[in-house]
Formats: structure tokens, sequence, C-alpha cells
């Protein structure tokens, strides 16, 4: 296909001047959140103490409604992302996609694919470790079976942010940084389609995450991520910040969605054939795919919370007409493709580390790709396994057992392909390469267990218990988490041009792997004997295995330091230079010197041969670079 | 060895563990699965959730088996790199593997379907004791006992339209006669679940949602909420009887008429009641 890439001149390097302190960045982002915050506010108090609901009770739903709407154009606007729409509206030029170097460019509304990458990497990595301190708090508390350590509000709090955390904020672990970093350069593209949408769609992220944060002082929201509404309606102005935030994320994730399908459909270099596309590139196509058609039912279901708590409209309640099962399949149509959504990644990232420490091709690509699609396709028919005690038409219940089961057809295709990429291969066990395999092992606990949870009298005693919960910590935290691990050691001496030191890696992962495994499958007895999550009291004779889990979870949450000290240790103290292909890899990125072009690709790209040739002599390099286009005049 | 050698190797490794592992499910874990045998659907539970094992071990075990083998015996040798086989697919192997998995799958499915609306012996379907919402794809014949369960912030209580429509604080249940759980919320959404006897149903604000269960021992059954439904939610649970059927009939005879200055306020009886409109702040 023809390449729509415009000559390099439309991307200057390092354009001139505006680096001092009055130029937009996200310090003047969190200035004009403060003011229209602040302004929202006051509007709202203004508006909202002439209703008789509001002037009834001692909070107003409407004011923090209106402030974390105005703060949010305020943040745009001080962070520079309005320049451009504003900019066009009057007709003026919108200017350059500029790309600069330099430290300061990591604070502001970059449109260079690599920057958005790695402010994804850090920004992602804080809430992944904010979530990851609320689980501690949560096992803290768990320790006894009755003693409390929190409040039951604080302890419904900590539960909610924790799975608000985990599964919104850090739902894009592996499509944020290295979906962002790595497809334009495994496409052979300079830039991502939208580059300007791009920088919004990552800006979007803290803001959400600090409205989500900034719910403890309303004293948080009392009904974890699922949000169901008839307590969500009864809660505190905790709730508003979660449905806002909520909906932010879900605005990144179309935007991120349409940004990423039109890069991948559009953006790829004259040879990189649909053959030759990496599979991680495809599971980011499929991602994509969710999370453009999942996030709308999200968003219009906040949308109408945020109307009933604020204006009165009864779409959830069912004293006036409306019904909670209306949230309760909104909200599952958006939550299932949502955890699919944070599995595919994780299938596309070991399939594209194994062949590469395998040193052999990729075994049955077409199986892989069609194993993701059909995990695509399935996932937006199941939703209705999240209820099937919960009293909706119970003959749908073979149809969503029948589908719920079918999706384990296509997962298992990324089984048959992981295993017979390593049949007769000369595996090397490197860091990224242990995380990958570890991902096999818990992955398949977790697929197992799920058939439990398909089967409706199985999951009559399991829905709803810690068997669920160690079920779908098994696929998140074993699958996309082990996967985001093993992209971090695999990907960032590309991304950062240091390597991570590989002692601390080694003991990072199997302290890691152990205390994962000793962590959670003791819960899948704990939930099968009794124990409902999202409880801060259970039976006496479940206080040991409890112990046990929580031990193994402290020592789970050492593991990650030992992450920690290793990411900042070999960043900023050692800074061992990486060479640009330490894995001696085929595929495209890898090609490219460390640290990449800002214009990603000097000349124009040919792609000549698929990434996993490995083993094959006759197999040509996988691209060629022409000479430098000099750039025309006027463009 | 050639690449057959590898793959027989595997595969009986993979028979003999997998034979193990069933040997261990089936006579040292199955005998102890919960939700065990305290009524008819937490023994239909029991029995689906050992068939599910005894099927996902030898599946389990092969995955690990022959991942584990590649992992021992392919391993990158010292010296320069080397690489694999140039092999990118088996056409005959992979066709066998969506046909084997689909298989598996479907027989399942079918198999689920069946015990969930087959209902033998005027029996409801396995799947019975979870909420089936107000018209149940399964239920069984006769004349069972109808409970109301009624939850609100934060307990329970139970209905008896048969016996004039007392309600009560605690529950009790006669061995061996079928049940038939209304269970409903005047508040948020609560779900009751009472594990020994294998039913969990949902309690929606202006829904009725119905279970059924059979128990079939005297003793006691633990009752907790499995919805978060605010802040004691964690201390929503309570313990229910299941009692001879002469002692039942004492009990709820005592009830109506402990409990007879009460009912005269309460609400006739009906399949959901709508409250006041909901306070804010609780």
């Amino acid at each position: 296909m023809s390449s729509p890439e415009k000559p390099t001149a439309s991307m200057p390097a390092t354009p001139p001047g505006r680096n001092g302190l009055l130029t937009f960045n996200v310090i003047w982002g969190l200035v004009g959140l403060v003011v229209g915050y602040a302004i929202g506010l006051w509007i709202g108090h203004r508006l909202g103490s002439r209703f008789d609901w509001v002037a009834e009770i001692d909070y107003n739903d409407i004011a923090v409604l209106l402030g974390y709407a105005l703060g949010t154009i305020g943040y745009l606007a001080g962070l520079g992302i309005l320049n451009h729409p504003i900019a066009r509206l009057f007709g003026r030029s919108a200017g350059d996609v500029a790309r600069r170097t330099g430290w300061g460019r990591y604070a502001r509304a970059s449109t260079d694919h690599k920057v958005i990458g790695n402010q994804y990497l850090i920004g992602i990595g804080v809430f992944f470790f904010i979530g990851g301190v609320n689980a501690m708090l949560i096992r803290t508390e768990l320790l006894h079976p009755t003693t409390p350590t929190f409040s039951p509000g604080q302890y419904l709090t900590i539960v909610g942010l924790h799975g608000s955390m985990m599964i919104m904020m850090v739902s894009s672990i592996i499509l944020g940084p290295f979906g962002h970093y790595f497809v334009p350069l495994m496409i052979g593209s300079r830039r991502m389609a939208f580059p300007r949408i791009e920088a919004l769609s990552f800006w979007l992220l803290p803001l959400a995450g600090l409205i989500l944060t900034s719910t403890i002082a309303y004293g948080g929201f009392p009904t974890g991520w699922t949000g169901y509404p008839t307590l969500g309606s009864q809660a505190d102005i905790g709730m508003d910040g979660y449905l806002f935030s909520f909906a932010l994320v879900g605005v990144g994730m179309i935007l991120n969605a349409l940004n990423m399908l039109v890069t991948v459909l559009n953006y790829r270099a004259p040879g990189m054939t649909w053959g030759r596309l990496p599979i991680f590139v495809w599971s980011m196509l499929t991602t994509s795919v969710l999370m453009l058609l999942g996030p709308p039912m999200l968003l219009a279901a906040a949308f109408m919370e945020v109307l009933d708590r604020t204006s009165g409209t009864t779409f959830f309640s069912a004293p006036t007409g409306g019904s909670p099962f209306l949230w309760e399949n909104l909200f599952w149509f958006f939550g299932h493709p949502e955890v699919y959504i944070l599995a595919l990644p994780g299938f596309g990232i070991v399939l594209e580390i194994l062949p590469v420490f395998a040193r052999k091709p990729l075994w049955g690509y077409r199986l892989a790709v069609s194993g993701m699609l059909g995990v695509t396709l399935l996932s937006f028919m199941v939703w209705q396994h999240h209820l099937f005690v919960s009293g909706i038409n119970s003959s749908l219940r073979p149809f969503y057992m029948l589908t719920t089961e079918l999706i384990s057809v296509p997962t298992g295709f990324i089984f048959l392909v992981g295993i017979a990429t390593l049949w007769r291969a000369r595996i090397r066990y490197t860091v990224p390469m242990l995380f990958a395999l570890a991902f096999f092992v818990n992955f398949l606990i977790g697929g197992l267990s799920g058939v439990y949870l398909s089967d409706v009298p199985s999951d009559v005693t399991l829905h709803g218990s810690f068997f669920v919960m160690a079920h779908f910590h098994y696929t998140i935290m074993g699958g996309l988490v082990f996967a985001f691990f093993a992209g971090i050691y695999y990907w960032l001496p590309k991304m950062a041009g240091v390597e991570l030191n590989e002692t601390l890696g080694k003991i990072h992962f199997w302290t890691a792997f152990v205390f994962f495994n000793s962590t959670f499958l003791p819960l899948f007895a704990v939930g099968m004997l009794g124990m409902p999550r999202r409880t801060a009291t259970y039976a006496p004779h479940l206080q040991f295995l409890n112990v046990w889990v929580s031990i193994s979870a402290f020592l789970l949450g050492g593991s990650m330091l030992v992450f920690l000290g290793n990411f900042v240790w070999s960043l900023v103290v050692a800074r061992v230079p990486a060479p640009a292909n330490p894995w001696m890899a085929r595929s495209l990125e890898w090609q490219l010197p460390t640290p990449v072009p800002v214009a990603n690709f000097d000349g124009p790209v040919r792609i000549l041969a698929g990434p996993y040739e490995y083993g094959d002599p006759s197999a040509p390099p996988v691209l060629e670079i022409g000479p430098a286009v000099v750039p025309s005049a006027g463009d | 060895m050639d690449d057959r050698a590898h793959l027989i190797r595997a595969a009986v490794i993979w028979v003999v563990l997998a034979v193990i592992a069933d040997l261990i499910v089936g006579f040292l874990v199955a005998p102890h699965m919960p939700p065990g045998h305290f009524s008819n659907t937490a023994s239909d539970q029991t029995r689906i959730n050992n068939v599910l094992a005894l099927v996902m071990t030898p599946i389990g075990v092969g995955v690990i088996t022959f991942l584990v083998y590649a992992l021992v015996c392919f391993r990158q040798p010292p010296g320069p790199l080397q690489d694999g086989p140039p092999v990118r697919g088996h056409r005959r192997l992979q066709a066998g593997w969506v046909g084997v998995t689909a298989a598996i799958v479907l027989v399942l499915a079918v198999l689920g379907t069946a015990e969930l609306i087959e209902a033998p012996n005027g029996r409801a379907g396995a799947g019975a004791g979870g909420g089936q919402g107000a018209t149940p794809i399964s239920s069984p014949g006769g004349n069972p006992l109808q409970v109301q369960v009624i939850a609100q912030q934060w307990q329970f209580t139970y209905r008896f339209p048969q016996y004039g429509g007392v309600e009560t604080f605690s529950l009790a249940l006669p061995v061996g006669r079928t049940v038939e759980f209304h269970v409903t919320s005047i508040d948020v959404i609560h779900s009751f679940w009472a594990y020994q006897l294998g039913v969990k149903a949902d309690a929606v604000p202006g829904a009725d949602n119905i279970a059924y269960t059979t128990p079939e021992h005297v003793g006691l059954f633990q009752i907790r909420c499995a919805e978060l439904c605010g802040l004691w939610h964690g201390y929503m649970a309570a313990h229910g009887h299941v009692l001879p059927a002469a002692g039942w009939r004492r009990w709820i005879a005592h009830a109506r008429v402990a409990n007879a200055p009460a009912t005269h306020y309460l609400p006739t009886y009906a399949k959901v009641y709508y409250p006041a409109p909901l306070e804010r702040g609780g």
C-alpha cells in the first residue's frame, strides 16, 4: 500500500524558543484545574441552592460536578491542548506538529508518540503503585476475622479505590506505554495518525486519577469499582468524582482506540502487509476495537447516574419507574469487554516476546490472530454471566453460559501458539522471557477457574465470593501485569536507552511469581468455603488462610518494591547504556538506533520480511530505509 | 531425539500425571468439595464442581506438562546464538486443536444447559438455587413453602404468605420440604446468600427474584449478604435453622402468635414493596 507519510519537514525536530516558564505545561494545567474547579463550585452553589433537593441536604452534587467540568476545561487550556482547536476556530494557522527535545517535553502536551509512551509509563506506574498500596491496606484489615483496623467507611473507600485504580486507571498499562511508543515504530510510521488527540487522551488520564484520588477528601465512594446505582444514588459526593473520572477515562479510551485503529489501518509502511504485522500490533488493533465499542456504554450509564444524582431523573430508581438492572446491563456491557481490554495486550506482548527468546518463528501466526479476533467478537456477547443470580430473565442463562464457555476456544489458540513456538526452540531465559512464560501458567489457572464461573450451578455459590476475586486477579494481575513486566524488561532498553539490572530483575521475577501464586491460590479455597468479596469480616475458621494470604500479599508488595528499586537504580544511578538491539531481535523497532531519532526513520521505509523469520537463512532483513527525502517547498 | 520422540515422551508424561492428578481429585478432593450436601441444590453444585474438576485437571496438567517439557528440553546451548528450526505451523494439529477444544466446550455447554432446565422427579434443575427472576426456567412441582426474603440496610427479614403473612427476623425451614424463596429489597441491591443451602439470589429493589432449594439435613446454615450494600455490608450476616417438620410447625405457630401485633401493621403481602423515596446519606 502507499504510504500517506508527509516528508519530514512537517515535523521539525527542535522548534525554536518557547521553553521558559510562560509556556503551556502541566503546572499551568493544574492552575487551570484549580481555577476552573473554584468557578464551577461557585456557579453550582449559586444555581443549586435554589433547588429544594439541594437545599434539604448538606451537600451539592451540581456544584461539585460543575467544578469538575470547568476544572477539566481549565486544565486542558493550561496544558495548551485547546490552542489548536481555538486557532482553527478563528481560521488561523494551526502551527506545526512540534517535536521537542529535553526534559521539559515530558511535562507538556507533546505530540511525539515516543514522549507520550514514556509519559504513560510513568503516569500509569504511579496509579499502579497507589492501587498496590490500597491492596496492602485491604490485606491488613483482613488479618483478623472481626477486629477492624479501619472504620467500615474507610475500608469501603480503600476497596473502591483499589478496584478503580487497577481496572480503570491502569487499564492502558500496555496500550499506553508500549502501544504508543512501539506501534508506529513496528509498522514503519513516523507518527500516530492524530498526534494532538494522542496528547489529549494521555493527559485526561492523570486528571481522572487526580479526581478519583481526591474523592478520599469527600469520604470516598462506597460502591467498589462497579458503582451499582441504588447504593451509588445514596452515596455522598465522592460518587460524583467516581462518575466523572470514569467518564474521563472512557473518553480517553475512545480517543485512543480511534487513533490506534486509524494508525494501524492507514500508516503502515509499504510492504507491511497484514501477514507481516507484528502480533503485538494485532493485539493493539483488537484491543482498540473493544475500547471503541465498550466505553460508550459506560459513558451513557455514568451520564444517566449523574442526571439521577443532580436533576432528579430516575433511570435507576425502581419506585419511580427506573430499574437498577439498566445500570447492571450497561455497566457490564462495557465491563466485560474491559477485562479483555486488559487481557488482549498481554497476549500480544507474550507472543511478541516468545519468538525472540525461542529463536523460532511464531508458530501458527494466523491462529494467534484469529484467536484475538475471536476473543474480540465474543467478548461483547458474554456480559450477563456477571448477572446469573441477579434475577434477570433466567431463560437467557443457557446462551450466556454457551458464549462464556466458547470464549475459552480462541483463548486456547494463544496457548497452542505459545507452546508450539517453544517446541524444539533454543530458549534463552532472560527476565522478559521469564515473565512471558509465567503469564501462561497464571493465565491457565485464571482461565480454568473461569469455567466454574461460566457454569450456572457452580456460579451460584462462587458468584460474589473470593473465588471470583482470585479468578480475575489470576487473569489481570497474573496475566496483564506479568505481561507488562515482560514488556518493560524487554523494551525499556529502547525506550530509556538504559538496561535494567538483570540480577535484580530475576529476584523480582521469582519473588513476584512465587508470592503471587501463594497469595491468590488459597483465595480460590477461601471463596469456595463461603467468604464474600468486599467484606471486612469473615468466618473465624477462615483466619489461617487469610493470614497466609495477607503475609504473601505483603511479600508480593515487597517484590514490587524490588522492581521500583531496580527501575530507579538503573535509570537514575547506574545508567548502563543499552546497545541498539540487545536481544538480537528481528522486529522493526530494534533495527532503529537508540535513542530513536525524533522522526523515527530518516528516509522512506520499505518492509521486506516478517518480524519472526528466525532460523531462516534465506529471509531478507526486515526493512530498508531509503535516502532521506529533501523537504519540498511549502509543505 | 527427533520431533516425534519428543512428542511421544511428553504425551506419556502427560497421561501419567493426568491420571494421578485425576485420582487425587476424585478420591481426596471430591469428598470434601464445597458447598457440600446440606440441600439438594448444594448437592447439585458439589456434583458439578467435581465433574468440572475432573475435566479441567487433565487439561491444566497437559498445558503445564508440555510447557515445562519444552522449557527443560529445548534450551539455548552455550556458545554462539543458535536459531531453532523455522517451523511456522502445522495444519492438521491446528485444525485438531480447534476441533477438540470446541468439542469439549460444546459438550460442557450442552450438559450444563440440560442440567439447568431438566427437572427429574419433580425437582428443579441444578441452577435453581440461583436467583432466576420472576419467571424461572426451571421450577419444581408441588406446593413449595413460600418464603419472602426482604433485604434492607443491613439485615434480612422473612415473610411467610402461606402463614398469615407473618414477618420474622430469623429464618427457620422444615427439612425435606421444597422452599421457594422470593427475594426482594426495599432500599439498595443486596444478595441473599445461604451458603450451606446452595442458594444465592440478588435482592433488587422493585424485582421479585425466585430461588428454590430443598434442605436435606437438620442443622444451622450461614446467611450473608453477597453484594456490596453500604457501610455495614460486612456485618450483614446471620444464621438460619433447618428444623424437623414437627419442630418447624411449632416454630411458625409461635412466630405467628408472637408477631401478631406487628403483622397487623405490615403492608399486605406483595411481590415487591415500594417504600418512601430513597433517603440519601445512608
